[in-house]
């Protein structure tokens, strides 16, 4: 009977455990995601993005440089590559003119960085690819178009 | 957990490049299946890369990177044998995070 007890004893706490657990973990995420910008994210046209960024004003400059190929055949996977040569550059984001929501990814460049950062985007449809770079708290783009091909049929 | 990330870190003249491919779905919320039911938003949100430790790159991300994304960066010093980890949270709280060595 003691054993059975025990036994009891386990299995309630066991279950105090995993609630905690489940507890836990619905937190967690959360905390964990919070710094995610959405609004920026949402954005479905330039100025709102750029103004959910604080990028009003962004001036275009030789000093970006977009390296990505004049034309894409697959739109599902773009390579494109973003260098400034900015001092000071803080953060270097991707955006999609003509993609549902154009925001399409966001760098913290960090002091320990190059900023030279590489990455692989979708493009629904032939579009502007925007660089967009913050440094000393002010913006500059590079812009190049990127011809989408679907299913060889030619751009 | 997801699924393992393939991680390369060499470096050269003193800097360290770091080339990672990550293995996630990147669902837009956008794409349809076979029976015409929107596929749910599901994509990696948000990235972190340290080098021994040391936080050195964040990023955020939306729907619109690529399916198993791709990501290379430069991070200024490292050497061969430090530490190199990324981790990734995506839009369900899932979390993976992976390790290499500079080479």
């Amino acid at each position: 009977m003691k054993n059975a007890h025990t036994r009891r004893q386990i299995l309630r706490n066991g279950g105090l455990l995993g609630l905690l657990a489940t507890i836990g973990s619905a937190i967690a995420p959360r905390l964990a995601l919070a710094e995610w910008n959405k609004p920026a994210f949402d954005g479905k046209t330039l100025p709102e993005t750029y103004k959910v960024l604080g990028a009003d004003g962004a001036k275009e400059s030789s000093d970006v440089q977009l390296i990505a190929s004049d034309i894409a055949e697959n739109g599902a996977v773009v390579p494109v590559q973003a260098v400034s040569k900015i001092p000071n550059t803080t953060q270097i984001s991707f955006l999609v003119e003509k993609n549902p929501n154009m925001l399409a990814a966001l760098f913290d460049i960090t002091p320990d960085m190059v900023p030279d950062v590489t990455t692989r985007i979708k493009m629904g449809q032939t579009s502007n690819v925007i660089v967009l770079v913050k440094a000393d708290g002010k913006f500059y783009t590079a812009t190049k178009e990127i011809k989408v091909t679907l299913g060889g049929c030619g751009g | 957990m997801g699924h393992p990330m393939k991680i390369r870190a060499s470096s050269k003249d003193g800097v360290t490049e770091i080339k990672v491919l990550m293995n996630h779905e990147m669902e837009t919320g956008f794409r349809k299946d076979s029976s015409g039911n929107v596929v749910p938003a599901w994509f990696i949100r948000e990235v972190t890369a340290k080098l021994n430790d040391k936080i050195v790159m964040t990023a955020q991300w939306g729907p619109s990177v690529s399916k198993n994304p791709y990501l290379a960066f430069k991070v200024k010093g490292g050497k061969a044998g430090d530490k190199v980890s990324v981790s990734w949270v995506d839009s369900q709280g899932d979390t993976r995070t992976d390790e290499a060595t500079v080479t």
